[in-house]
């Protein structure tokens, strides 16, 4: 086992591409970032950002061919996941590293009991009895508030709701106590109040069990509460990297600072139009040389449409991928100072 | 559930009932009769037979006197062959048909499951495009080709197995094959297809994030929602193997309902051609209640009330 720091977990430079009719997709291109035990880490972006692409990399759940991880390092707890045999890698999915998915209503097997579905995971990786895997199932069930759970749990899917079935696949993703939660849009599919629920219930389970959580998201407002660290992505890159409070208030990215325009805010804006990143994502097959964000942004120059921009740090816990981070970054600072000055 | 089973039941009756006016209706329309020859009668002798078998009366008085008795199981005798009933004879003959399908049909599940699942496992693979090839060629070729190239090479040319007729275990391996065959290809073609599919679904990876080895994600995971497409097709299938199938039948020179149901419409024998359309209409219509029937328990969010 080799030094960890304290991390559960360290992507260096991941890089996932798929093989398609279109040409080589680059989903996830050079992906860097480190999880310290019982930390919480955001991951944001739009659709196609590569978010889950990073995600399923780290469980190795990437479908092979077309998929396939082409460079970097997963170490999960001293432990490179790349070069373990399949088996291994089983033997951490679903007891070290869980996943909870974006939507409940197709997640779970809809030809499965619950407590069947629920039995599973700990008879392989706990070796529990039957009884003692039913008995777990229930407790499961009760700890993520499923009321009644002595009878639903022999019910199918289908005789849940959505929040309900997203509390039932978090007990089943929590139920080997895993060291690592990856929750890939947890609340995406669910309507807003049941939305605050389900993310209440992972942070009270994250400080219950002690689990590192990374939470997949393409909505600010859900990672705003909940993480101590984002990290943007667009294009299969990571566009930033800060301190949640950090990213909110002084973003050194226009990207990010695009996103967070785009939160509407009601309490000033009412009845103004909502704000909008002009553009498309990019399509990952044909990448221009340059910025991938350039054809969107506010203050692109010539600079960015030939050259591929840097990982400029900020400060120690701040990077953000662009020509004119500081500059960027400097605006922030300004525009945060007036702010205030006005409030 | 039992409501819905005894529903659907009776519905067979009415239904039966209906395929058995239409054939009737055909059997009318087409010209001459059971004892139409090319001889032609002398006029008493005809208006006597007329007389005997109740041709005389109007058509309405006659197809209410066939449904009377049809009502009561009794399809009458053959008209060719003389003192045996109807029954009778669907009785001798169905276990020769029925043998050769039920084997068939257990051969075609067993090689077109087995062939499907590998083949949706190794997409892409040689073995899928040679089993696909092999599914598309069964297919394609027709049984009275299939059959009599069999013969040609194990029988005629090998010499290793009986090239036609009833008598033991090596007489049956011919026909069974050649009836499989298209059965299996289409088995192997909608398991494949529905294995596919369901590989695909988010709860496939949900239980690989389970840390699930493959054969349990592919058997408790996979098979349930994957083989659906195969049950519907197997349940009537099953029921037209039973029944024998006259192609089959005749080219191996087996003795069971196809054969005899092929004799019967050159005959023009009336009540035999009836009793057995009406025997196997019930039989599909059975079969299909035991699919949907078995729906039920293969997918629980099937209800029936």
């Amino acid at each position: 086992m080799s030094e960890t720091n304290g991390h559960i977990l360290t992507v260096n430079d991941l890089k996932t591409y798929f093989q398609t009719e279109d040409g080589v997709v680059k989903a996830v291109d050079g992906i860097t970032f480190e999880l310290r035990k019982g930390e919480t880490i955001g991951i944001v972006g739009e659709s196609g950002s590569g978010k889950s692409v990073t995600n399923l990399s780290i469980m190795r759940l990437i479908p092979e061919p077309p998929g396939k991880i082409v460079n970097g390092d997963i170490i999960f707890d001293g432990v490179d996941v790349r070069k373990l045999s399949i088996e291994d890698v089983r033997k951490i999915r679903g007891k070290r590293i869980a996943m909870i998915f974006q939507d409940p209503m197709t997640s779970l097997n809809p030809f499965l009991k619950i407590s069947t579905q629920l039995m599973e995971v700990t008879q392989l990786h706990l070796g529990h009895t039957k009884e003692q895997a039913y008995q777990h199932a229930i407790k499961m069930l009760e700890t993520v508030g499923i009321p009644d759970a002595k009878s639903r749990v022999d019910g199918y899917p289908h005789e849940f709701s959505g929040g309900m079935r997203q509390r039932v696949m978090i007990a089943m993703a929590l139920s080997c106590q895993p060291e690592l939660l990856i929750a890939d849009e947890p609340t995406t599919a669910l309507d807003v109040t049941i939305q605050a629920q389900i993310l209440e219930l992972i942070k009270n389970l994250k400080s219950e069990f002690g689990t590192s959580v990374i939470l997949i998201t393409h909505d600010l407002g859900v990672v705003a509460g909940m993480t101590e660290k984002i990290i943007v992505m667009y294009a299969g890159k990571v566009f930033e990297i800060a301190p949640t409070a950090e990213l909110f208030a002084t973003p050194a990215n226009p990207y990010t600072k695009g996103l967070l325009k785009s939160v509407p805010d009601p309490a000033h804006e009412q009845g103004k139009e909502l704000y909008q990143i002009p553009g498309l994502p990019p399509d990952v097959a044909h990448l221009p040389p340059g910025c991938p964000f350039q054809p969107r942004c506010y203050r692109a120059e010539e600079i960015c449409v030939q050259e591929f921009p840097p990982f400029v740090q900020i400060n120690e816990n701040h990077r953000s991928l662009c020509h004119f981070a500081k500059e960027v970054y400097a605006e922030s600072i300004a525009e945060k100072a007036n702010k205030s000055a006005i409030v | 559930m039992l409501s819905f089973i005894l529903r659907r039941l009776l519905i067979i009756i009415p239904m039966a009932l209906l395929v058995v006016t239409v054939t009737w209706g055909l059997i009318r329309i087409a010209p001459g009769n059971f004892y139409s020859s090319e001889k032609k009668l002398p006029a008493a002798v005809e208006a006597n037979i007329q007389k005997k078998y109740g041709l005389d009366k109007p058509w309405y008085q006659q197809y209410g006197i066939m449904m009377l008795n049809i009502l009561k199981l009794d399809f009458g005798d053959s008209l060719k062959y003389q003192g045996q009933s109807v029954n009778e004879i669907i009785r001798r003959h169905l276990p020769y048909s029925a043998t050769v399908g039920i084997l068939a049909y257990l051969l075609a599940l067993a090689i077109g499951l087995t062939a499907g699942i590998i083949a949706a496992l190794k997409q892409n693979s040689a073995f899928d495009y040679g089993s696909m090839a092999l599914a598309m060629l069964g297919l394609s070729l027709p049984n009275f080709v299939l059959g009599p190239i069999l013969v040609l090479a194990f029988a005629l040319g090998l010499y290793i197995l009986p090239p036609a007729r009833w008598g033991g275990i090596s007489s049956l391996i011919l026909p069974v094959i050649t009836l499989a065959a298209i059965y299996m290809a289409y088995i192997a073609r909608l398991t494949r297809a529905g294995m596919l599919e369901v590989m695909r679904s988010d709860y496939i990876r949900t239980a690989r994030a389970k840390g699930l080895d493959e054969k349990t994600v592919l058997l408790k995971h996979g098979l349930r929602g994957g083989i659906i497409p195969v049950v519907s097709f197997t349940g009537p299938a099953l029921a037209s193997l039973l029944a024998g199938t006259v192609v089959v039948e005749k080219v191996f020179a087996i003795p069971g309902l196809g054969n005899i149901f092929i004799q019967a419409v050159l005959n023009r024998d009336e009540p035999l051609i009836l009793g057995i359309v009406a025997f196997l209409s019930i039989l599909i219509m059975i079969f299909n209640l035991a699919v949907d029937i078995s729906y039920g328990f293969l997918d629980p969010r099937i209800r029936y009330e």
